[in-house]
């Protein structure tokens, strides 16, 4: 038995949206609140697939808001030696960040590199995404972060 | 509080952008009505006279996955289509279809369904003997009425033996809708 049913994603979203937006505002203000309500369901999309089944639904996606919360804040600060362990290993960059530091890159990487590391999407999802191979989505990924890597030591 | 058109619209493109999205569905203005239709990164998955979709999704949802959207790009293609259709302008569809969940009973009669021309009748029983089942017109009748993607499969071209138009899961009304758009009535 599977419990409750995954209701489809757009009966998920109209339902817990004005709470996911008000938990942001509450946090961030009214204008980081946007951004941060768009990443909130594409991260809930990106892993809605993968949920076994419909319950708590609510704290699972107010979960999510107030992690990207946490991201935003994190962000919003410079980087500093008051970040604990976890959290360093947990910042990774946010895809807006990771779209500004990838710019000038040819397109096909740079969507690559944002899709896998800013959206933390697998190959396969790329690959869909832009219309290609795994093997191909894989290749761009990882000649555009060698070419970031030449673009920040050199 | 509510989200702003400009915010919603931001997020369901970037939703279909990264392909996140299992289905996009939207509704589609025509001369028999709205249109609820849907598209699967497969092809067209449902054309429905019912423009209520919550119905609609849950049945989506059990075929194609949750992953389901309201997202006007993702039915651009088959809204361009359909727009030429009902303007005359279009009389076959270039458009992939998902048939996934189906029989395959029900999958040899719908292609079958889709050879019949514009403009055209058939019968239940010639579609019948078509798929080599002569007797099963009753059974040909049923496929019809379940037809997930009216229009496009044109089930609206099946007539009766004696050339009455019998019956149409979106209403008589449109049935004869159909046929007098394409000069068959």
């Amino acid at each position: 038995m599977h419990g409750v049913a995954i209701p489809p994603f757009e009966l998920f979203y109209a339902e817990h949206r004005v709470e996911v937006m008000r938990l942001l505002r509450r946090r961030l203000g009214r204008e980081r609140a946007e951004d941060a309500f768009q990443e909130t369901f594409l991260r809930a999309l990106q892993a809605y697939r993968r949920l076994e089944h419909g319950e708590h639904l609510r704290a699972w996606v107010l979960t999510i808001a107030r992690n990207v919360a946490i991201d935003t804040l994190r962000r919003a600060r410079p980087a500093g030696p008051e970040l604990t362990e976890s959290a360093a290993e947990d910042s990774r960059p946010a895809y807006e960040e990771l779209a500004a530091l990838t710019d000038g890159l040819p397109q096909k990487e740079r969507a690559a590199v944002v899709l896998r590391y800013g959206y933390d999407l697998s190959y396969d999802q790329i690959a869909d995404a832009l219309g290609s191979n795994e093997d191909a989505a894989r290749q761009a990924a990882s000649t555009g972060v060698r070419r970031l890597r030449r673009r920040i030591t050199s | 509080m509510t989200i702003s058109p400009a915010l919603d619209r931001g997020f369901r493109e970037a939703a279909v952008a990264l392909g996140l999205v299992d289905v996009g569905f939207d509704l589609v203005e025509s001369p028999v009505g709205d249109l609820f239709v849907a598209v699967s990164e497969r092809g067209l998955a449902s054309i429905s006279y019912d423009p209520e979709p919550e119905a609609q999704l849950e049945r989506l949802a059990r075929i194609a996955g949750p992953c389901i959207l309201r997202s006007p790009r993702s039915v651009d293609n088959a809204r361009r289509e359909l727009d030429q259709y009902f303007a005359g302008r279009r009389h076959t569809f270039d458009l992939t279809l998902d048939l996934r969940g189906l029989p395959p009973f029900t999958v040899s009669v719908l292609h079958e369904l889709a050879l019949v021309p514009y403009g055209e009748t058939t019968t239940y029983g010639t579609l019948a003997s078509r798929v080599g089942r002569p007797r099963a017109a009753r059974a040909v009748g049923t496929v019809m009425n379940r037809n997930r993607i009216p229009i496009v499969l044109p089930c609206h071209r099946v007539v009766g033996a004696g050339g009455d138009l019998v019956g149409y899961a979106g209403g008589l009304e449109r049935k004869t809708a159909l046929l007098t758009l394409e000069g068959a009535l």
